[in-house]
């Protein structure tokens, strides 16, 4: 099977402690591959090593067939990837507005300096701004809006980043059920774009809701995968993670 | 009306250190104390070309600060994996290095000496000789750096530093290569703090390495931080105030020499009474 995202043998070890160990996975092409695993077995550590926050220290990263030695974050809008964090980072001290427009401006230094926003990349950011429900905030700093705003920002700037492959860390966790339901639209409305979305999350609910695939860790390592249903009723997962 | 002038000057000189310095450290967040160093790089470069092979301070003007962001390139690829407190900590040592350099190479700089004879600018014949001519050369190479300052502020490339002051790691994911803009950053400061060099080498006629040392920085810091970081308006009150205190006290009848220590007293309150009260400045919107 071909796969867009696949790893192979990928280690990253802490000091003594394995958090990807020998871990060897494939990710297809316009799905949602869910990522689950009790607490420190390694999803975020993966989604880090994906997006080039972390270097591995051995095995291989390919993108669609091809390998990577070494992965570097700026390269991330090169091999269309973009990704959201578990604890959000957002440019605190400058507007909603321009946490938007410094993702949709000039990559290149140089050119930056004699570029500045247009009326087209402000459409573009407002537009954005609409769909997450922020425009009203525009321009409030980033560190005066709710937590859920918070949320809604970093999506929001994905949808900027605009990447074919996107990476959720734990976009749902600690929020109402109002903003859940937002959030979930969003990625289903990047599913229907033809997105490839790896989404980390605990609730099960919205796992079995939005997941085409899944994909369950342990200590670093593959434990199961395939559909959720099925994946989600085995017993070695019922042991490993739901503890029951 | 002579000394209004003269306060005028040192003012424009410090205003484009206070730019300089909130550039690096305000809108990028490079805790930088090599200002005093390029400060010094441009004071004796121009003293330098004028005292050994008769150089207008006009060229310098040009020539020196592209020198200095030169070697602001090749100090701050050398200082790219340090980040915060390794990075103050690294500019630290280069300013000790310049003074040191500086202090010992006494063919080119006079060692302890320094450098007296630094010609005034002349131009088609006309020397600026009084405060008053000098004041204008000084206000308008400000008035330069302010708008090439705001042109950059204004920019993507403005925005981005701004970024990569709230969270450098984050920014990179979305596709920025964050260590070339913090390096330009960095070398367009140096250049700026080289034309206040220039301008205080040619002013004063005369130069040591006394001037340039880490109190120096410390004093472009308390501008900054006491205006407002990040905010050019604030670095520019900040100069403004931190260089009028001393004349103020001057008149409020202090001896000259009582002043001088009053002003460190003040500065160090002021720094104190802000970290309490006021962490952003007075018009700044952001924190250290």
């Amino acid at each position: 099977m071909k796969y867009l995202i696949e790893t192979k043998q990928l280690v990253k070890h802490f000091g003594g402690v394995n958090a990807v160990d020998h871990l060897s996975i494939g990710i297809q092409e316009g799905q949602i591959t869910g990522l689950v695993g009790p607490n420190g077995s390694g999803k975020t550590t993966l989604i880090n090593l994906l997006s080039g926050f972390f270097s591995h220290d051995n095995g291989e990263i390919l993108f669609s067939g091809a390998g990577r030695k070494k992965i570097f974050p700026w390269e991330n809008q090169i091999y269309d990837i973009t990704r959201t964090f578990q604890q959000i980072r957002l440019f605190e001290q400058m507007s909603v507005l321009d946490n938007i427009l410094v993702i949709l401006t000039e990559r290149h230094p140089f050119l930056s300096l004699f570029e500045r926003h247009t009326s087209y990349h402000l459409k573009q950011a407002e537009d954005i701004l609409k769909r997450v429900d922020l425009h009203e905030k525009r321009f409030d700093n980033a560190f005066d809006i709710s937590y859920g705003q918070r949320k809604l920002l970093e999506i929001a700037r994905v949808l900027a980043m605009n990447t074919n492959i996107i990476l959720f860390d734990e976009p749902f966790a600690g929020l109402f059920p109002e903003i859940i339901k937002k959030i979930e639209a969003i990625i289903k409305e990047l599913r229907k774009e033809g997105k490839t979305i790896i989404l980390v999350e605990h609730n099960m609910t919205i796992i079995r809701s939005l997941c085409d695939h899944l994909i369950v860790l342990d200590a670093g390592k593959l434990l199961a995968q395939g559909k959720p249903e099925e994946v989600l009723s085995e017993k070695i997962v019922l042991e490993a993670y739901l503890g029951e | 009306m002579e000394y209004i002038f003269h306060i005028l000057i040192i003012v424009s000189i410090y205003g484009i250190l206070a730019l300089a310095q909130n550039l690096v450290m305000g809108q990028t967040g490079l805790l930088s104390a090599a200002g005093a160093a390029f400060y010094g790089i441009g004071a004796y470069g121009a003293a330098i070309l004028a005292t050994k092979f008769g150089i207008n301070i006009f060229f310098s003007l040009i020539f020196v600060p592209i020198l200095t962001g030169m070697i602001a390139l090749v100090v701050g690829t050398s200082f790219a994996r340090f980040r915060d407190d390794y990075f103050m900590l690294a500019t630290l040592g280069f300013l000790m290095i310049f003074n040191t350099v500086a202090r010992n190479w006494e063919e080119f700089t006079g060692g302890a000496y320094g450098i007296a004879g630094i010609s005034k600018p002349y131009i088609f014949g006309f020397k600026l000789e009084t405060p008053f001519s000098f004041f204008f050369l000084a206000f308008t190479v400000f008035l330069c750096i302010l708008t090439l300052h705001y042109f950059i502020s204004r920019s993507s490339f403005g925005r981005v530093l701004n970024a990569i002051r709230e969270d450098e790691d984050a920014l990179s994911i979305f596709g920025y290569q964050t260590s070339i803009y913090k390096l330009l950053a960095f070398a367009l400061g140096a250049a700026f703090s080289a034309f206040a060099g220039v301008l205080f080498a040619s002013y004063l006629t005369f130069i040591d390495t006394k001037l340039f040392t880490v109190n120096e920085s410390i004093l472009l810091w308390a501008m900054i931080i006491l205006g407002g970081i990040g905010r050019n308006r604030g670095a520019l009150i900040g100069a403004l105030f931190l260089i009028t205190i001393p004349e103020i006290l001057r008149f409020a009848g202090f001896p000259v020499e009582l002043a001088g220590l009053m002003r460190q007293c003040i500065y160090g309150l002021l720094l104190i009474f802000l970290m309490l009260y006021r962490p952003r400045g007075i018009l700044g919107k952001y924190n250290l």
